[in-house]
């Protein structure tokens, strides 16, 4: 008997079909992952179970929610079902809480409202849930702010608020994308655990195959608002049918191909590089406190060497990375390209500007809408003392898109007419067009698709073997950074505990918190040794 | 402080700078020499200017604003009795506008897009677009000509009562307050429609909170940090609004008082109010400040 069966469910806002008859269903105590790539329709379909959906869409097709038929049910009807039968855990949890009310007054809300509980009664149960979320009283009272708390722990509130009055259905919309890998571990567990303490359904929505195959009983793949295959985890990884689900499969666990390395003398040196930033002061004439984002970090990377930096979000990568680009002074050290500073005298050296460009990680805010690809990707023309003009300038933009496999005729064309990942081909072929000796990409593929990320992975091997690129790659991805890489350096609060060449670290890691990261990372199962 | 150091020192710099001598300046050109000399003597500016600005300092301190010219009695109390109409005056039109805003705002922020919140929207259109003197004119020919519900003009002192004091002070209030509420509602309405679009709005009402109580519980507190910043900007616009105001009712307030005194060239009365002024905007904006740290607890450390 299922908890939650979708049949048949159609969805269209305007002119746009959304969902084509999707159909699934959730038996209690039962994880169902629904996975597929932007755009599939996942997110949608849990709206519609929530009966959240934007004003003008449309549904056909039936929604049965332990006996209550949901499409037909009335609006006053839907919030007595809303946080009570049904809970549900957002992506973002930096965002999921209204940050001027206290952790315990948004927990106590959802109890407050659909039961006759006094308000200490309600407290009582909003610490119990919080306890069990593994927020305790004495660290977590419930009196905080959620601006006090980190994304793992605001994500615990978020959950907590869902699960207060033990809904039968748990709906979880991409939970742990927006959180560390050893942070995602965390939740996931707890996730887990709930729904075999309460014996909940659960529908869990990603796109990460990976986090899927570890945690879900059933899966469900999505292209295009229509379910192209379903079936209990380990068959469906042994046994793909559709093409699409092989290609996603695939694409997860894509490896490049990159050319031999060759390491010939150093590019860039970072020596004993320090970053403090001022803290405010806390009393008037106390001296100044600093927080030390970089900590007397040191390395160097080869021409021709492609270098990784792993480590998890506020651990200094992103200030290193301003660092080296000479976009932030250092308190100590230097940094060195080439044996020129990266500064002079306090502003970026141009002479080294002109060897680095950098990717960045969102390829919608990093170009502005009102340009066209030619001058966008032109940019850093600037740099130069005589640029390019006329003739030789369209050369370039030519060579450097078809470098990156988009067509001369593109340059056209406005950023809003490319999709993600010819975005980030345009990000490329702008950080190309001046052959710089050094590309630093940051989180440069972390907001593509797999199918795209892949791609794009294979477009950065090929430039390899054509330019000799060296670059340093950052990343928050294991397993991208496990691929593109020849060596790789962890970071932890500011400091490099562990760097050697990737294979090296990777299959045999020395520092225990690159032990933790990796056994934290969820692997998908390898279809070869399945089969066998 | 720092503010209102620099801000006496602008003003008294600019009396200063301002061509001519202060007390034939303000006899007039007809003035006797004598009575010039007289007037300097007793303004004190036959003394070093540095000495002189401190003396002022020290007096306003101690209260002492000085003697008026053209009154013939301590600033002070020409003051104290123009206050008496013009803060309740200030106060009664920001909260008319504030009454009017927050409802109307909230209104068409939950209604986007729909014939209530164009009906609030053109409102607002007409409300910034119109002069607030004319609206003014518009009260009276109406409700004081017409109608006859209220006197047309003049104060009778809170003396006789409450009551008459404040009905005396209504049509200036909604003149006063039109304008203002139709600017406040607008941020009031992009405000809340920003917060509308925010995930927490979206976490309410997945706990089965209904839309509006989504939007009274979590919407409008979020919402209100732009709107304290315009409500704080607003009052001092209100102070300086009332001096057109009090001229159009005939009420006898510090905007009155700042254009007669500048008519009659009565400096010191000049100087004393634009000081107040002063204070009172920079009062306003540490009340506003505090404010925002009640609302927000984002902002409790930083202060």
């Amino acid at each position: 008997m299922s908890l939650l069966a979708i049949d048949n469910l159609s969805l269209s806002i305007g002119r746009y079909d959304i969902l084509k008859n999707v159909s699934l269903d959730v038996a209690p105590g039962e994880i169902v992952a629904v996975t597929g790539e932007s755009g599939s329709g996942k997110s949608m379909t849990a709206l519609s179970v929530m009966q959240l959906l934007p004003d003008r869409a449309v549904t056909k097709g039936q929604i049965t929610l332990d006996g209550h038929e949901l499409l037909t049910t009335s609006e006053a009807e839907m919030c007595s079902i809303r946080g009570r039968l049904t809970g549900m855990v957002f992506q973002e949890p930096m965002t999921a809480l209204n940050p001027v009310k206290t952790i315990g007054a948004q927990v106590m809300e959802t109890i407050l409202l659909h039961t006759s509980a006094t308000r200490a009664e309600a407290e009582t149960r909003a610490r119990d849930v919080l306890d069990r979320v593994g927020l305790p009283q004495s660290r977590f009272p419930l009196g905080r702010f959620p601006h006090e708390l980190s994304g793992g722990q605001r994500q615990r509130v978020v959950i907590a608020m869902a699960i207060a009055l033990r809904p039968k259905l748990l709906i979880a919309d991409e939970p742990t994308t927006a959180l560390d890998v050893t942070t995602q571990a965390q939740i996931l567990d707890l996730l887990k655990g709930l729904v075999a303490d309460y014996g909940m359904g659960m529908l869990m929505i990603t796109h990460d195959l990976a986090v899927v195959s570890g945690m879900a009983d059933r899966i469900v793949v999505m292209r295009y608002g229509e379910v192209v295959e379903t079936g209990a985890t380990a068959e469906l990884f042994s046994n793909m049918q559709h093409p699409y689900t092989k290609m996603l499969f695939d694409a997860s666990r894509h490896r490049v191909d990159l050319p031999e390395a060759r390491a010939e003398a150093p590019l860039l040196e970072v020596r004993n590089a320090v970053r403090d930033y001022a803290l405010p002061r806390t009393q008037l004439f106390q001296p100044r406190e600093y927080y030390r984002a970089v900590r007397d970090v040191s390395f160097t990377l080869q021409k021709g060497e492609r270098l990784g930096l792993v480590g998890e979000s506020g651990c200094g990568k992103s200030t290193l990375t301003r660092a080296i680009l000479g976009l932030e002074p250092l308190q100590g050290g230097e940094i060195k390209l080439n044996g020129l500073p990266v500064l002079l005298q306090g502003r970026p050296n141009l002479a080294v500007r002109r060897q680095m460009q950098v990717v960045f990680q969102d390829p919608f805010g990093s170009f502005n809408p009102r340009h066209r690809v030619d001058r966008l990707v032109t940019e850093p023309f600037h740099l130069l003392d005589d640029p390019p003009r006329g003739r030789a300038r369209k050369d370039a933009v030519d060579e450097a898109l078809t470098a990156v496999g988009l067509q001369p005729s593109d340059a056209r064309k406005y950023i809003h007419e490319f999709s993600g990942g010819q975005r980030q081909r345009i990000a490329i072929a702008r950080a190309l067009i001046i052959r710089p000796e050094l590309i630093l990409f940051d989180e440069a593929v972390s907001a593509l698709d797999v199918s795209v990320r892949a791609q794009i992975l294979d477009l950065i091997a090929d430039l390899c073997r054509s330019y000799g690129l060296s670059y340093l790659f950052i990343s928050h991805d294991l397993s991208v950074v496990r691929t593109i890489t020849d060596r790789v350096m962890v970071m932890k609060a500011g400091e490099i505990v562990e760097e050697g060449g990737t294979e090296a670290v990777f299959n045999d890691p020395q520092h225990p918190y690159t032990q933790a990261l990796i056994a934290a990372a969820p692997v998908l199962p390898d279809p070869v040794e399945e089969a066998v | 402080m720092v503010t209102l150091a620099v801000a006496s020192v602008v003003i008294f710099a600019v009396i200063e700078v301002a061509p001519g001598d202060p007390a034939s300046f303000m006899l007039g050109v007809n003035a006797q020499p004598d009575t010039v000399a007289a007037l300097r003597a007793e303004l004190g500016l036959d003394q070093p200017k540095v000495q002189r600005y401190f003396s002022w300092i020290g007096n306003m301190l101690t209260g002492d604003f000085g003697t008026s010219y053209t009154y013939r009695s301590p600033v002070t109390e020409i003051i104290g009795d123009r206050l008496w109409v013009s803060v309740p005056l200030a106060v009664y039109a920001l909260v008319l506008s504030t009454l009017i805003a927050f409802p109307a705002g909230i209104f068409a922020a939950a209604r986007r897009g729909k014939s209530g919140d164009i009906a609030v929207i053109g409102g607002t259109q007409l409300g910034v677009a119109v002069p607030n003197f004319w609206f003014a004119m518009m009260l009276v020919l109406v409700f004081a000509i017409n109608l006859r519900w209220f006197g047309a003009g003049g104060f009778p002192g809170w003396s006789g009562g409450v009551f008459p004091a404040l009905k005396a002070l209504t049509l200036p209030a909604i003149a006063l307050a039109l304008p203002q509420a139709a600017i406040l509602t607008r941020v009031m309405r992009s405000a809340l429609i920003d917060v509308l679009g925010e995930d927490f709005m979206r976490t309410a009402r997945a706990k089965g909170l209904t839309r509006s109580q989504a939007i009274w519980r979590h919407g409008v507190r979020n919402a209100l940090i732009p709107v304290l910043t315009i409500l704080g900007l607003q009052v001092s616009f209100l102070i300086a609004g009332s001096i057109v105001i009090e001229q159009v009712f005939y009420l006898p307030g510090l905007g009155r008082l700042i254009f007669q005194s500048i008519n009659a060239r009565d400096l010191i009365v000049v100087e004393s109010v634009v000081m107040l002024l002063v204070f009172a905007v920079v009062l306003i904006n540490f009340l506003v400040d505090i404010t925002y740290a009640i609302v927000d607890p984002r902002l409790r450390q930083r202060s």
